[in-house]
């Protein structure tokens, strides 16, 4: 029995190293992809609740299985990104990630504290066989001079890349020219915030009857927000202000924010101003003629304007008016800045290298030009290689704006070319774990000024730093990774629970006991 | 023998007076507790739909359902005896979520609000009461396309006899999979409207999701479920019977 003991101590440390270690080997490029074999692939898509958006991931899967029989791609579909979120995060947990999903470089940040959990990429692109137009690919996929750049670099945390790009958009603002132009104003080119503020409080006058003079109803929000986040972050960053580094420091909580507040403020409580989240969908108040300037993703354009195929209103609160497509309002209309967003795709490492590879081949197969294209063309999506651009029958559908209020709706290409004209002038905020959290604080941040100035509160100095101070403890921002370990990094987690250091210390002193009680058992013999 | 009348006589006093006593004894019958009443503070319904918009309410109700309790926030449908109230994304633990069941009482603060014609009370809180109701399904479908409609907005509201005039979808344009919000088409008189099985309200695997599942163009329903609003009536529906 004494005998024994060691040996039982060698098991009982070897089972106590592996325990808790859920890291995953790091993924390796397979010499040759083995289709000599079945693979079950699990992808997790995103769609904007549009169907033709379901039909074309289905065509991709058919299209794709037909070249590689030996691969199954089953699709789980989603309409909504924190949804992906909260489910990756718990299928990390129990290891049954899906292989490949849609997925915002932000999530990719937070997925990645789990270790090897998301295959660097890197590798895979420049391989000669399977990477980036590779030689034994069985499709015409984008070599990577054919990437936009720009995007491709969106999907880079750290020093690797970690998704690649699906999609690209950005936002616009869709206005009533009509309404403005019967406000005495002339529409310019590029739009500046003045100029949005101060034709939204025009459009206040009202009629002695009580209905606003310029649409006659008794309903009006000259200026709807759907994203605060991103109103917040392009904000600062046309004003060059701090928001975060690279490395997950916070710096939003700084006086260019309380300006920007401030100068919201008044218009949230005259209510020239509004939110999506506050008062519902810009494109339903816009058609209703109800508001004259609606921000949303180019994404979200076929829901803007009269003649739009997509609507949520009863056809009998359709307004006629003439819309037309601007970038976002800017400070500095010499150097606009605007925000890159849209889905990329990532890929969860797995024990088998094989797996990884044939899902690795299907994310690729997103790329193709068939898909590229067909998937841009549902809402105003940019392609995001150059091949699917430059593609003759891409730039034939790009002539064809307005032909006609379907597939050539105007304001979905004019929001199109808008990001292709803008592309250089595109950037995305820093990636890491806790920029998620961040980015929900900054629009929090206009949404709790819009709604205590709805309800009569005051907002000052004193306000303002009371909001600071409940938005950087609702939203944990000073547990982000700058402030314990930097991105990825194990110490991410935060300080341990009490319960887990109480539980690590009867470990010791367990481990302890029995070695004394053997020592001295030595002795003894 | 007379003095065993005598005795006999003071016996039966005794016991008559004893049973006299028993009987005031017993607890007097408590006062009948009103459980609509209001308390101080507390607006009436009245009150409340005249109240604008943004401003603070405090209200007396009781939950009728709840969505899944998610992030530290519930979503509740609540209703008196005299008109609901759609209590979103009010603050709230788990352990409390569980509490919320139907026809528990809850005094409600929050601010009132509007969102695409839904009127509702965001960022709310609440604490239990004494009382219990349940509120009985309204028909309403002699009201459907009427304006008087809007006034059962939220309540508890039934629709007899409609014909079902296509398959429900997952989301509203069957761009969904299971387990997503169902919706649907039921006309009457000639009128089609959307009816929505909300899936946070009752999702995948309940009876009524199902049943909708399988309801085919031509079917006749009777339905009940909430008189909830967007862009118009949009019921969520919490059962439906195929006639």
């Amino acid at each position: 029995m004494k005998r024994l003991l060691p040996l039982l101590l060698l098991v009982t440390l070897l089972l106590t190293a592996c325990h808790g270690s859920q890291g995953m080997a790091e993924f390796a490029v397979p010499e040759e992809f083995d289709a000599s074999r079945d693979y079950e692939i699990t992808f997790w898509a995103k769609n904007d609740t549009n169907r033709t958006q379901v039909d074309i991931y289905e065509k991709a899967i058919s299209d794709f299985e037909a070249l590689y029989p030996n691969i199954h791609v089953n699709m789980r579909l989603y309409t909504d990104y924190a949804r992906i979120y909260n489910d990756v995060i718990t299928n990390i947990s129990t290891g049954t990630t899906p292989n490949v999903c849609v997925s915002y470089p932000d999530h990719i940040a937070t997925y990645l504290t789990g270790q090897g959990t998301v295959v660097p990429l890197d590798g895979l692109f420049a391989d000669e066989q399977y990477g980036l137009g590779g030689s034994s690919l069985l499709y015409d996929g984008p070599s990577m001079d054919e990437m936009v750049p720009q995007f491709l670099e969106e999907c880079r945390i750290g020093e690797s890349h970690y998704a690649i790009p699906y999609m690209r958009s950005t936002e616009a603002c869709f206005i009533n020219k009509t309404y403005v132009e019967k406000l005495g104003y002339e529409v310019p080119d590029e739009l500046t915030w003045d100029f949005l503020w101060e034709v939204s409080e025009a459009a206040l006058a009202k009629n002695p009857d009580g209905t606003f003079a310029v649409n006659g109803q008794n309903v009006l929000i000259p200026f709807i927000y759907k994203s605060t986040d991103n109103m917040m972050i392009q904000m600062l960053k046309q004003l060059d202000a701090p928001y975060s580094t690279p490395e997950g420091e916070i710096q939003i909580f700084n006086d260019t924010t309380k300006d920007l507040l401030f100068t919201i403020s008044p218009h949230a409580a005259s209510q020239a101003f509004s939110t999506f989240k506050i008062s519902s969908y810009p494109a339903n108040f816009l058609n209703a003629g109800q508001c004259l300037f609606a921000i949303d993703s180019t994404a979200g354009s076929t829901w803007m304007g009269t003649d739009a195929p997509l609507c949520d209103i009863a056809p009998d609160k359709i307004v006629r008016f003439e819309t037309v497509v601007r970038a976002i309002p800017q400070f500095d209309p010499g150097h606009p800045q605007m925000i890159s967003q849209g889905p990329s795709v990532c890929i969860f490492n797995k024990r088998d290298p094989q797996e990884v590879l044939a899902s690795w081949l299907f994310a690729q197969f997103l790329l193709t030009n068939d898909v590229q294209i067909a998937y841009s063309e549902t809402e105003g999506y940019v392609p995001v290689t150059t091949k699917a651009q430059n593609d003759p029958a891409y730039v034939d559908y790009l002539s064809r704006g307005g032909e006609d209020n379907k597939e050539h709706y105007f304001a979905k290409i004019e929001a199109v070319q808008l990001l292709l004209d803008h592309t250089g002038d595109t950037f995305v905020t820093p990636v890491f774990n806790g920029s998620a959290s961040l980015r929900d604080a900054a629009g929090q941040m206009i949404e709790e000024v819009c709604k205590s100035r709805r309800r009569g509160q005051t907002v000052d100095e004193a306000y303002m730093e009371g909001l600071f101070e409940k938005i950087n403890s609702l939203y944990r921002l000073d547990q982000t990774a700058a402030s314990i370990g930097g991105p990825g990094s194990a110490d991410d987690l935060g300080p341990l629970p009490a319960m887990s250091k109480g539980l690590l210390i009867v470990l010791a002193l367990t481990w302890c006991g029995i070695a004394v009680w053997w020592l001295r058992s030595r002795k003894k013999e | 023998m007379k003095k065993i009348f005598a005795v006999l006589l003071a016996l039966s006093m005794v016991f008559a007076l004893a049973a006299c006593t028993s009987g005031s004894n017993e607890p007097a019958a408590e006062p009948e507790v009103d459980i609509f009443a209001k308390g101080e503070g507390v607006m009436t319904y009245a009150e409340y739909a005249a109240a604008d918009l943004d401003t603070e309410v405090t209200v007396e109700t009781f939950v009728q359902a709840t969505q899944s309790w998610w992030d530290n926030t519930i979503t509740a449908y609540t209703q008196d005896n005299e008109g609901a109230y759609f209590l979103y994304n009010m603050a709230c633990s788990e352990e409390d979520a569980a509490k919320l069941v139907p026809g528990t009482k809850i005094k409600v603060t929050g601010f009132k609000s509007e969102w695409s014609g839904e009127v509702e009370i965001v960022d709310a809180t609440f604490e239990i009461e004494e009382g219990e109701y349940i509120a009985e399904a309204t028909d309403v479908t002699a009201l459907l396309g009427t304006d008087e409609m809007i006034e059962h907005q939220n309540q508890f509201v039934a629709f007899k006899g409609m014909t079902v005039e296509s398959e429900a979808i997952y989301k509203w344009d069957g761009s969904g999979a299971d387990g997503d919000d169902l919706y649907f088409q039921v006309s009457k008189d000639g009128q089609t409207y959307t009816f929505t099985v909300e899936s946070y309200l009752c999702g995948a695997g309940t009876e009524v999701y199902e049943a909708v599942k399988g309801l085919k163009a031509g079917d006749t329903v009777d339905m009940e479920g909430f008189c909830y609003w967007y862009e118009g009536l949009n019921p969520h529906i919490t059962s439906v019977t195929v006639l």
